[in-house]
This record gives structure tokens, sequence and C-alpha cells, in this order.
């Protein structure tokens, strides 16, 4: 059992709570450095795709873990930082470096623009508009042709920055680091977030607009900004995505995306950093996963690999079921209630993280 | 003394009902004033009122000697006009110090980008909101809870993290909407006195609701007794429990009115 003494108000303030979490994550960082040497091309390529859903998750991570608005429209924000990044490079002819920030700029307008009518509804209510909002991205894909050769898709180029190539398949090492390089940006972006004013009006938002409003937050326009980075750090996971992918259409951003990215950010645990990168994991690595396991289940009773479609979003789904049922707050909330085991052994309790039924807020003021 | 807050003939209707029913009367800077009154009287929605949640259909409320019914409810704070909710409105999912620091937001210095890359100048801010946290926490005895999540305190606990949290806000009016509701004799002592200081030491005129008799006599230099969101009284608690139309309200009789109303 250890006991952290803490000796000026910085240590609240800082990146790192004490000396032991600041080598953990240096190491942590040190690991993922050094991962381009250690995995082959295949793996390499998985583990990028993991940041980058990490990425999209800490962007819609801001919006429901952090402001409380729920939204199922989110792939419309990928799309657009996708297209916006891609047709900046080639109609255009601007350079990857100034083509990736200027997407998530313009994915950041698009939230704001809608958040601003959309913010006045509220929980299922808004879920069904945002939902709206995200048909009608790939609808408008396909009706805007010309510009984005619809259900025909286009093809991201090879990133160029100062004539060093980042390729997925032709560079794989580099193009990971430069995922990698994006993440910790916005890693560092949420964190400071998290211990600024800012922050703090986002959270007094989720937990009750009527005292954020007596405290001089003003709401509407909080809730847009915060929709703006959300969709902000959103549109540069899509910018990623469509260079990973290296061709995409209207279908890559899909219904589904907005769903999965959803309950990625749920099983991972809402409100935590954490939760988007272990949400991340277990979305973007489930279907090979299951691709891998079926294959041995193949070899093992013969017959070879079947597929079983819809097998995934079953398997998911499940994971789903039983996280909402048994550890709500998600696997970073089960990563938590381990390591305070281990930190106060032998005095951790079951009932240590139960909470204390609370009141019923009031209803007069909505 | 000048009236820090005046309100002036106000109505208020919710479709057939007056909730409010042309009340006025004004709190002189530096004074406690309570408003008592049964149920329903109207006074939780007058304090809505002041936080300019609800529009009133006539009259006008004055702070300061300005007219606030041109702002909106979150210029309310930035004012100088703090409150706390009769049923309890914390954040829950967040810890006592960030709930306090919540209340510091209209005193927040430094712009947007500024805070998403953390300068030293939002650093420094953040020392001085904390600092003036750490007074309302030792002005409160809260050392303990600091780091502890609203939703697991309890209920008395919570109570008090609501006053600090308004004071954080540094207010020259405090709107304290039943402070002493739910809590025991010895903590409702407590809230006595830190009314006192609040007034005499910090220099915030009180503007509360409260059910409790000694609390009001205890603390209030004058009170206003409404019903049906009406006045009937204003005055000294003394001149007010006297006052044979609060009697009325209260007991409809005359008789023996002591026992209730004391």
């Amino acid at each position: 059992m250890r006991m952290i003494f803490k000796t000026s108000y910085d240590a609240d303030i800082n990146l790192f709570r004490d000396r032991e979490q600041g080598f953990w994550y240096m190491t942590l960082l040190v690991l993922s450095l050094i991962l381009p040497f250690l995995l082959d091309t295949f793996w390499l390529g998985e583990i990028t795709n993991v940041l980058i859903w990490a990425i999209a998750g800490m962007g819609l991570m801001i919006l429901v873990g952090q402001t409380g608005q729920a939204s199922l429209g989110h792939a419309a924000f990928l799309a657009v930082g996708c297209y916006a990044n891609v047709l900046l490079q080639d109609p255009v002819g601007l350079p990857f470096i100034l083509s990736f920030p200027l997407a998530g700029l313009i994915a950041g307008l698009a939230g704001m623009l809608i958040a601003l009518p959309m913010t006045r509804l509220h929980g299922v209510y808004l879920a069904i508009g945002t939902l709206a909002i995200a048909i009608l991205t790939e609808d408008l894909i396909v009706i805007a042709e010309p510009l984005t050769s619809g259900v025909m898709g286009l093809v991201a180029p090879t990133i160029n920055i100062f004539g060093l190539e980042f390729d997925r398949y032709g560079t794989p090492g580099r193009f990971y680091w430069l995922v990698l390089a994006i993440a910790i940006l916005m890693v560092l972006a949420y964190r400071n977030i998290l211990r600024t004013p800012l922050g703090r009006s986002f959270a007094a938002i989720r937990d009750s607009e009527v005292s954020a409003r007596a405290m001089g937050v003003n709401v509407a326009w909080t809730k847009a900004i915060s929709f703006g980075i959300s969709s902000t750090i959103t549109g540069l996971a899509g910018a990623l995505m469509g260079h990973f992918a290296g061709i995409f259409n209207n279908e890559t951003f899909n219904i589904i995306i907005s769903i999965q990215l959803l309950l990625m950010i749920v099983i991972g645990g809402l409100g935590s950093i954490h939760g988007a990168f272990f949400g991340a994991i277990i979305v973007a690595l489930m279907p090979q996963t299951i691709a891998i396991l079926r294959d041995t289940a193949g070899s093992v009773f013969g017959g070879g690999s079947v597929a079983i479609p819809g097998l995934e979003s079953a398997i998911f789904g499940a994971i789903l079921i039983l996280f909402i049922l048994f550890e709500p707050m998600g696997i970073y909330g089960r990563w938590v209630k381990i390591r305070t085991y281990f930190q106060l052994f032998p005095f951790y309790r079951r009932d240590m993280f139960r909470r204390q039924k609370s009141y019923l807020k009031t209803e007069r003021m909505r | 003394m000048k009236a820090l807050l005046e309100i002036d003939n106000v109505t208020l209707r919710f479709g057939g009902v007056v909730a409010v029913n042309k009340v006025s009367f004004s709190v002189e800077e530096g004074e406690v004033f309570a408003l008592v009154g049964p149920n329903g009287a109207g006074k939780s929605t007058l304090f809505n009122l002041v936080s300019r949640f609800y529009d009133p259909v006539e009259g006008d409320i004055r702070f300061a000697g300005e007219s606030i019914l041109d702002r909106r409810p979150h210029e309310i704070a930035r004012l100088g006009i703090a409150r706390t909710f009769q049923n309890i409105e914390l954040f829950e999912q967040a810890t006592v110090l960030q709930n306090l620091l919540v209340g510091r937001h209209r005193h927040r210095q430094g712009s947007f980008a500024g805070q998403i890359l953390f300068t030293p100048f939002v650093r420094k801010e953040e020392r001085r909101h904390r600092e003036a946290v750490e007074k309302v926490i030792d002005f409160l005895d809260l050392q303990p809870y600091r780091e502890k999540y609203i939703a697991g305190l309890p209920y008395g606990v919570r109570k008090v993290v609501e006053l600090g949290r308004a004071l954080a806000i540094e207010p020259r009016l405090l709107l304290l909407d039943e402070p002493a509701s739910g809590l025991s004799v010895e903590e409702t002592q407590d809230v006595a006195f830190w009314i006192e200081d609040i007034r005499k030491q910090m220099g915030i005129t009180v503007l509360m609701v409260e059910h409790d008799m000694h609390l009001v006599s205890s603390v209030s230099d004058r009170v206003l007794a409404l019903a049906d969101g009406k006045m009937l009284s204003l005055g000294t608690l003394q001149e007010v429990q006297n006052d044979p139309a609060v009697i009325e309200a209260y007991i409809g009789t005359s008789d023996e009115h002591e026992r209730v109303v004391a």
C-alpha cells in the first residue's frame, strides 16, 4: 500500500501524478516508439489501425464522456475529415501538412454548425438527430458525385511531408510513427482540456445543466465548442483512416461505423482517455481475432474456414451486453479496480466502488 | 444602506396559475433577508426569477441599480449573484474540488488556444483558482472530502459543498434555497454560524428561503412571508410571526399559532 503526499497545488495540475506514474507512461512511450522494430508489417498495420480508432474514440469521448451529449452520427465527421483531406490534396494541390489540419478544421466547423441547433435536443432525441446527420452525409457523398466520385470512391495519395514519404504499405513504420505522433498530440490536448476551465464546464453540463448555468456557463455555446473539438479530432482520425484504407467511398463511413464508435467508447469506459484506447483495441483487433479463431477452429474440426455472416456484429453485441450488465464503467473501470486491489493490498473491499444511491434531481426547470 | 436587489412589482404566471403575484421588496446591501411561507408560496420561483430561468410577466428585477431582465441566465453569475438549489444540483461525477473549481468559472481568463496548449499563464491561473477554492474549503471544513466524488458523499456534506461552490463564485449576493433542509440540529447550527461569517467577514448579502424558524430567527435581519404567490408580511421575524395574515395562512385560525410557526 502506498500513499501519495501532495506538497503543492501543482501536484494536482501536472500531467503525471508522481514520478512513478510518469515512469510507466514514459516506458509505454518508448515501447510504442520501438514497435516497428518488434512487429511484422501485418501487426504493425493492425496497431496503426488501433491508434486511428483511438483518435476517433477520443473525439467522440470529449462529446459523450466529458460533455454528456450522445452522438450516433460521428461517422459523418470521419467522412468530412477524410474527404476534405484528400480533396484538398488532389484537386486543390495542398501538401498533407496543410490539408490535414485544414481537414480537421473543416470537420470542426461542420460539427459546430450542426451543434448549434442540434444540442437543444436532449438524450435519445439528440441521438436520433445525429443519426439523421450520419445518414444524410452518406447520401450527400453519393449525390456530390463530381466532387466525391460517389460510390466509385476516391484514392488517397501517398503522404509526402518535406520529401519524406509515408505510406501504409511502402513505409509502414513511418506511417505508424506519424499516426503515433498525432495520437500523442491528441492525448495531450485532451488532457489539457480536462485540467482547464473548459473541461470543467463540459463536466458541469454533463452532470447538471441547470446548475452549470447558475455557475455562469453559457450552456449552448459550450456544447457547440465541445461538438467542435469532438468533430475536429474525429475528422483528423477520418483523414488518417482514408490514408490507411487507401481507397474509400460512401460505404466506408456508413451508419454501422457511427454505432461502432459509440459502442467502442462505452466498452472502453466512458469519460476517460484510457477508455478510448481500450475500446479501440477491442474494435480494431476484433475482426482479425475472429478470423484467426475461425481458421484455427476450422483446422481443428476439419472442413476449413467457414464464413459466417454477421458473426462479428453478434460477438460485438454480446460483449457490449456483458459490459453493460457487469461492468458499466467499461474496461477502464475494471482496470482501475484491479489496480486499486494491488495498490491497497490487502485492504481492498468488494464494495469499494459501489456508489451511494443518489437523490432525484429537480425536474422543475426542464 | 442601499438596495442591492430590488424586486419591483413582479408577477409570474404558469398558464392560469399565478405563481408570483405583484411581489415587491428590496434586499439591502449587507443584510440577511429570509423568505418564509408554506409550500407553493412562490419562494423558489422568486429565486428562479432572479436566476433568469423564468421571465416575469410584469415587473422589474434590479441588481445594484440595473435591471437584469435583459441578461441571460449564464450572465447572472458574472454579475455576482450565486445560488444554491433546494434539491442539490451538484456535478455528481466530479470531485468536490472540481465542483468548487466550476464555481470559479466567471473568474476564468486565458484563451481557448491557451487552454488547449496549457500555457504557463493558464497554469498560473489554475493555481490562483485553487488558492481561492482552498480558502472556501478551509472556511467550510471540507478538507477530508477534497478528492471525493460527489456521488459517494452523504447528504449533509453535499449540502455544504453546494454552499462552497456558491462561495467560490465570490458573489455579492448569495441566494440560499433551504440551506438547512434535511440537516441535523448540529449541522443547522453550523449553517447559522457560516451565514453569520459570510455576511460579516466576506461582506456578502444573503437572501434565503428557509422553513427552519430557529435558523431564520438566529441569522436574518428581515423576513418576508409569502403565501400563494402574494406578499403577506414584511418586517422582523417577530413582526411577521405576529401578523394575523401570516397566522391565517399557516393555520387558518389565530389560536395556538406559536406552536406551528415557532
